[in-house]
């Protein structure tokens, strides 16, 4: 890691200890999987731009104003992803191809809880 | 010989067009110049979560530092570009070295604009580009004195609610008549001017600011003067007033420069071995038949995904940058969605929809539907974004009226 990111880290109060890692496999729509190493209350699309699984853009950010990082959040999974706000909804319901399993993945906070969680990837995000 | 490109400029079109030359198997070196020394990183944060103190540098950053590494390209950051020698193909930077391309892209994005009254330099006067202007101002949110910003367009009026938030009195000058004048009609300014006077924004429109006064020639701000006379007393003041693009370099190297870099529908310049991309291009837009340079996210990322792949000469057609503009905000509780370009001049529909303060503003020109402002609405940006992509015909009387579905457009 880079010094001054190393000094930052410590700076905004996150250290490494409280630092819980929850597995997050994602399968592209050609059935490629990416399983990675989550960090406790990053998003589900950030931990995905940040260990490079294509196919989930989130161009905004995670501000939930783009939708470009849908995906479908396994059965299994579906309840412990938490709650659609309305926003998200609303914004998933002019996503390609929405499914009632469809979420913004900006909107899943990681924890423990979602150790082993699985998504899968639309053909085309936006 | 492996080709060579250099981007200059680190911000979200340089490393898109990084991203896309990769993704279009372009096999030469690439090599990245950035002023700023941080990697590439999101900058809409700075005025509102990052600036919050609510997201960690470390999220901020828009690819990993192994990104770089694993996609074989070279970063400069912290270094200035200060020359393009396009004889021989050279940039030269403010250390003395010198960088060969065979293409070369110009991202170098757009500044904001300084203000030139009395006072303008003192102690306690922010603006707000960078992380590091973002690190500078935060501590402030921790006074309890009056902010005093000036210009109420986005940046503004974003510090204004991360502000209110932090609870510190906030008064915004802005020097037209309402709010978000630049970027907006005046049914949304009237709502985002509601909407920061119920959080207990003080709005002053039609203010002239004469001078920023504080101790002597040389103290920190302690007063904002109105032409009128007016002082209004502020431990910081915030300048808004709108960015201007770093065009510079281009200029100097004799490329056609007018509000921007000049470049064509694929983000080529006159000079064909050099495009530019973001914030800083001017570019021809299909949509609008007129030419435009856009300061956003989204015009960032697909201008430079076009500029990314005409550079990588992989394809066989080149590519046209013709995608609808849009614009997002966070303030309070409130997203603003813009799918377009908003003319103020042109007619406006408005539209209520069912979640708090949800609204949507739609700009109308006969059948052709030029722009929507969605608060709270992410359907009407949706259905918004998409019929102006296609151009599919709207009446303003079917929008107008409440039970009429958007979804019927599609």
């Amino acid at each position: 890691m880079h010094p001054r990111l190393a000094s930052q880290f410590v700076l905004m109060g996150v250290a490494p200890a409280e630092i819980i890692m929850a597995k997050i496999t994602y399968i592209e729509f050609d059935g490629t999987e990416h399983t990675i190493d989550a960090t406790d209350g990053e998003s589900v699309m950030e931990a995905a731009v940040k260990n490079m699984v294509p196919g989930i853009d989130g161009d905004c950010g995670g501000a939930c104003a783009c939708a470009t990082c849908h995906v479908y959040v396994d059965e299994a999974w579906k309840d412990k992803a938490g709650a659609v706000e309305a926003m998200e909804e609303s914004m998933l319901d002019f996503a390609g191809e929405p499914k009632d399993n469809s979420r913004l993945s900006c909107q899943i906070r990681i924890s423990d809880a979602l150790d082993g969680l699985i998504v899968r990837l639309p053909e085309f995000q936006g | 010989m492996s080709e060579k490109i250099v981007i200059v400029g680190a911000g979200q079109a340089g490393l898109q067009a990084a991203i896309s030359l990769r993704q279009a198997r372009f096999d030469g070196t690439i090599t990245m110049i950035g002023a700023e020394d941080a990697a590439p990183y999101q900058r809409p944060p700075l005025s509102k979560a990052y600036l919050k103190g609510e997201l960690a540098l470390d999220r901020m950053l828009l690819r990993p530092h192994a990104f770089f590494s694993q996609q074989n390209i070279s970063t400069e950051f912290g270094l200035k570009a200060e020359a393009i020698d396009r004889e021989t193909r050279t940039v030269q930077t403010s250390d003395g070295r010198v960088f060969e391309y065979d293409r070369l892209l110009i991202a170098t994005g757009a500044p904001p604009r300084r203000l030139k009254i009395k006072g303008a330099k003192r102690e306690g006067v922010y603006y707000l580009r960078t992380l590091k202007d973002s690190d500078t101002l935060a501590p402030i949110l921790k006074s309890k004195g009056r902010v005093v910003i000036v210009g109420a367009g986005y940046i503004g009026l974003e510090v204004a609610a991360v502000a209110r938030a932090a609870g510190l009195p906030v008064t915004v000058l802005e020097r037209e008549s309402r709010v978000l004048s630049r970027v907006a009609g005046s049914i949304t300014s009237d709502y985002f001017h509601a909407l920061h006077r119920d959080h207990g924004v003080e709005i002053r429109t039609n203010a002239a600011l004469e001078a920023l006064d504080g101790e002597g020639d040389k103290g920190a701000v302690s007063a904002a003067v109105l032409s009128s006379g007016e002082e209004i007393d502020c431990v910081a003041v915030l300048i808004g007033v709108g960015a201007a693009p770093d065009d510079g370099i281009a200029n100097l190297a004799g490329l056609k420069v007018d509000n921007g870099i000049w470049v064509d529908e694929n983000a080529r310049t006159d000079d064909p071995c050099i495009w530019a991309a973001g914030d800083v291009a001017n570019f021809p837009s299909p949509l609008y038949h007129r030419r435009m340079r856009l300061e956003s996210v989204p015009n960032a990322i697909e201008q430079a995904k076009v500029a990314g792949m005409n550079m990588s000469g992989k394809k066989d057609e080149a590519a046209i940058y013709n995608a609808a503009p849009w614009f997002w905000s966070d303030q309070y509780d409130v997203k603003l969605q813009t799918a377009g370009c908003p003319d103020p001049e042109i007619d406006q529909v408005v539209r209520f929809g069912a979640i708090p303060r949800s609204q949507s503003v739609w700009y109308v020109d006969g059948s052709r539907l030029i722009a929507v402002d969605a608060m709270n609405d992410p359907a009407a940006f949706t259905v918004g974004k998409k019929v102006i992509t296609t151009g599919a015909p709207v009446s303003a009387s079917d929008l107008a009226d409440p039970d009429f579905e958007l979804k019927s457009l599609l």
